[in-house]
């Protein structure tokens, strides 16, 4: 039941968010974050967001991944 | 970036794996206590990927499943009252209590409503003022914030006819009751994502210091669940236990200060019962007296007959990890997803629901 779907805020009306979740667009209350803005993603959980999605530390594992694995290919903030 | 698919690459998975083959030189068993865990290792067939001598076991972390009978049948006494509406998740409508489930109390005439969301049960009591809307509120730490959340804006809002039964439950105890079971021998836990999400990894400290085993806060992906296993054994081989974070774009050492503000707020810490295991002291969230005007228990007169367990149901069994669901004399014969006997049964994120449908032995 813990399920927390990452989605990609679009645009904020006071302590309501529409977010795009997987391409379907869902109002995500944002009472339990700080600092969020459009184009953040969030992890969203029984239509809250719990979590702002840290895109850096994301980058991170991956590239802990390939190199544990050994393929040289970076992903990079391009993605 | 979509933070989903890039954790289902599979080239990258078997050499993973390959690396997991190398290190695991003995047999060592991990428990994944959440059940979204569970039906990601069985939908990915992790299971059957990972060399025989590791075994990953389920455990109770399915709110659904270690709702207590008790706390079932409150609910449904609620849900028969007059001029009250029940409102809950999805699954736990399934839920069998010792006479009824909600769902047969539905059928017989009820009103028991499911929602997504905790908000959408305010807005229910917010369209209708003249009944009371009764939330059951099933859940651990990922979920608890997002009612107390709804709990604030009800009361913002001026709402006198919203009411929480709060059964939510808080992990890290039932961790350190599973610790304690010597049967089970973990040698360390695969920690639920998004619970951590909220709490960090500070309450986790107990496994590796105090019992010496291994954690690691895992993500959900095929990617993820199989680094999170390579690095449990890889703290167990260099003898050094830890509690550390796989899931780092979703989870912070210090968990969301914001989210557990908000809970604390309106909830405290109290004991709770735990279907198939019992009471596990400081492990339950009830809210706090000065909301006392919120909270079901207090405001309805609930009466309930005794509560009794199903019998021949191993659950208990199955949700300490003792067990594996097959064992079950019912499972697949008289308990099925369609007739669930067991609460384990019920949510697909259940034990006995995974192995059911992925035909696990």
């Amino acid at each position: 039941m813990c399920i927390g779907i990452p989605g990609r805020i679009i645009k904020i009306d006071g302590r309501m968010a529409t977010v795009d979740v997987g391409g379907a667009m869902r109002n995500i209350a944002l009472d339990l974050i700080e600092d969020a803005s459009p184009g953040d993603y969030i992890i969203a959980h029984a239509g809250f967001a719990i979590h702002k999605v840290d895109e850096e530390e994301a980058i991170k594992t991956l590239n802990m991944i390939r190199e544990i694995t050994g393929s040289v290919e970076d992903y990079d903030a391009a993605f | 970036m979509k933070h989903v698919d890039e954790y289902r690459d599979s080239a990258l998975a078997r050499v993973l794996v390959d690396g997991i083959r190398q290190v695991a030189d003995r047999p060592f068993k991990f428990m994944e206590v959440c059940g979204s865990h569970t039906v990601a290792i069985f939908k990915s067939g992790i299971r059957d990927l990972l060399p025989r001598n590791i075994s990953l076991i389920s455990g109770p972390g399915c709110p659904v499943c270690v709702t207590s009978v008790e706390d079932i049948d409150k609910a449904a006494a609620i849900a028969g009252m007059d001029g009250v509406v029940l409102a809950t998740f999805g699954d736990m409508v399934r839920v069998p209590g010792s006479r009824v489930s909600l769902q047969k109390a539905k059928a017989d005439g009820a009103d028991v409503r499911v929602v997504y969301s905790p908000f959408d049960a305010l807005k229910l009591a917010q369209s209708d003022p003249s009944r009371k809307v009764v939330f059951l509120a099933a859940g651990f730490e990922t979920t608890s914030p997002a009612v107390a959340a709804t709990l604030g804006r009800a009361i913002e809002a001026g709402v006198k006819n919203f009411l929480l039964l709060s059964v939510h439950k808080t992990i890290p105890g039932a961790m350190r009751a599973l610790l304690d079971t010597p049967e089970l021998g973990l040698d360390g836990f695969i920690c639920p994502g998004h619970v951590s999400t909220i709490i960090g990894t500070a309450p986790y400290r107990f496994i590796a210091d105090e019992y010496r085993r291994a954690a690691v806060v895992s993500g959900f992906e095929p990617l993820d669940i199989l680094q999170s296993t390579l690095m449990l054994i890889e703290q167990i081989r260099e003898g050094r236990p830890s509690v550390e974070i796989q899931y780092r774009r979703a989870v912070s050492e210090e968990g969301n200060p914001v989210a557990r503000g908000v809970l604390g707020r309106y909830f405290e810490a109290s004991d709770a019962n735990w279907r198939g295991i019992g009471v596990i002291p400081g492990s339950g969230l009830k809210l706090k007296t000065e909301y006392a005007a919120y909270d079901a228990e207090r405001v309805l007169d609930i009466k309930i007959g005794e509560s009794r367990e199903t019998r021949g149901c191993i659950c208990g069994m199955v949700l300490k990890g003792i067990k594996n669901p097959p064992e079950c004399r019912l499972f697949g014969k008289a308990c099925t997803p369609e007739t669930p006997v067991g609460a384990c049964m019920v949510s697909f994120e259940g034990s006995c629901a995974a192995y059911y449908k992925y035909g696990a032995r």
